[in-house]
């Protein structure tokens, strides 16, 4: 465990930030999460919104937890953390129908949906319940972080292959590709593809990186 | 880790439970007005849109003061009821009721070039929860002015394209009844609505069970309207 006197971004913090995104990655490499990341993953928008629910929540539930770590009985221990999973995301969904209606019904029930999300369930059980809060908070953010950048990557192919826009805005229209017989992928927009992308995703990553090749 | 005795793990499950109960049930009542607010701002936008007048959520409350000029609750039969106001009738709740109880809204447009649009609420099911929306008529009762569309659960793109302009702009223009003036409704059809067809539009490729619970939702809905629209063409 980390001392007190530790640095708040020293390179063992730092690294809780930077290895979701890549050799830790909660989609690709944990293989965690990816029921969410096939439903809303069509368009860009609502994959950027997610993230960003996703990243509120998992922080924060971090340090609940991890403050709470050494008075939590282990033996309701699983129930505590769903607890606190579930009241946040209900407090996020109040705030974002109070303050961002619109977003909010973008997002759906893919808000509620966030409670079971196995990667913060995941990291709290497997980081928060030892670990102190900051370090708890910084790998919220990290996890949070990976599953945003895989989900933007998909959401960005399937949204541009898909329906030739990026965030609603027309792109593939405007390079003129369709009047030489370009025409958009219906299946992209289909959840099949989400997987497939993934996929693809996970073999580039792990051709690069032979160490994250299972025996 | 040390061992936790019963009597501790009751205790801290009652205050647990009392916080989150606190904080949930705080953040639910402060945040209420708002909420209720937003959705009454969304029921105005959606309303006008009807009409082809597309609003903002700052101007939606003044647009709709200057546009809607009066409302009505109309019967099954075709009758009119006094003395309810027509924008609180929570169209999901009438849907349920049987046809003979359902108190059904109508309101009314008035364009900038004078023309009168009428104008009436949609509620149905898509694939996985609520649809609804606004579908306004001409003076005639009978050719499709505009409509609107929305809902809360279908899948970002696929059936939640019932949501978008594209879709909703194939509505106008069309009719809800046949040549001999029976009521037919709008067809959502899957593979493309015959060209210049008055009664069918394009069904969403990926969304067949949100198209076909549109269609379900047209018929449903109109058919209640249709005795009220027929005594007001007699006239």
């Amino acid at each position: 465990m980390a001392k007190d006197s530790e640095p708040l971004f020293s390179s063992k913090n730092l690294k809780l930030l930077t290895d979701p995104l890549n050799n830790k990655n909660p989609i690709t490499v944990q293989v965690l999460g990816i029921c969410s990341a096939l439903a809303i993953t069509v368009k860009l928008k609502p994959a950027i919104v997610m993230t960003l629910s996703v990243m509120v929540v998992l922080a924060v539930s971090n340090v609940v937890i991890s403050a709470l770590r050494k008075s939590i009985p282990p033996r309701i221990r699983i129930i505590v953390q769903l607890v606190v999973i579930a009241t946040m995301v209900i407090l996020v969904d109040q705030f974002l129908k109070a303050f961002a209606y619109d977003v909010s019904k973008q997002l759906s029930v893919f808000v509620g949906l966030i409670i079971t999300n196995c990667i913060i369930m995941g990291r709290l059980e497997a980081f928060a319940m030892a670990n102190k809060p900051w370090p708890a908070f910084l790998d919220g953010i990290g996890n949070a972080s990976g599953y945003g950048i895989i989900l933007i990557i998909v959401a960005f192919f399937r949204e541009l292959l898909g329906s030739g826009t990026l965030l609603g805005y027309p792109v593939l229209e405007k390079t003129g590709l369709y009047n030489i017989g370009y025409e958009n992928n219906g299946l992209m927009i289909l959840p099949p593809m989400a997987l497939i992308t993934i996929g693809i995703i996970i073999w580039i990553q792990r051709a690069k990186n032979r160490s994250l090749i299972e025996e | 880790m040390r061992d936790f005795s019963n009597a501790y793990i009751f205790r801290f499950s009652a205050i647990m439970i009392i916080i989150v109960a606190v904080l949930l049930s705080g953040a639910a009542m402060l945040l209420q007005p708002l909420q209720q607010k937003n959705v009454e701002i969304e029921k105005k936008k959606s309303i006008l849109a009807s009409i082809n007048i597309e609003s903002t959520r700052k101007n939606a409350e003044t647009l709709y003061d200057k546009y809607i000029k009066k409302t009505l609750i109309i019967d099954a039969q075709g009758n009119e009821i006094q003395g309810e106001n027509a924008f609180k009738i929570d169209m999901k709740e009438e849907m349920s009721k049987p046809v003979n109880e359902r108190k059904l809204p109508v309101y009314f447009g008035v364009l900038d070039n004078g023309g009168q649009k009428v104008i009436v609420p949609l509620q149905g099911k898509g694939l996985w929860g609520p649809i609804y929306g606004y579908i306004s008529f001409n003076e005639d009762y009978k050719t499709v002015y505009g409509a609107t569309f929305n809902h809360d659960k279908e899948t970002p793109g696929l059936g939640a394209e019932i949501a978008t302009r594209d879709f909703q702009k194939q509505f106008q223009g069309k009719t809800i009844f046949d040549k001999n003036g029976k009521f037919i409704s709008i067809l959502v059809k899957k593979g493309g609505a015959i060209p210049g067809s008055p009664n069918e539009v394009d069904a969403i490729s990926g969304g067949t069970l949100t198209s076909k619970g549109l269609q379900v939702m047209l018929q449903d809905c109109l058919s209640d309207y249709v005795p009220w629209f027929n005594k007001q063409m007699k006239k």
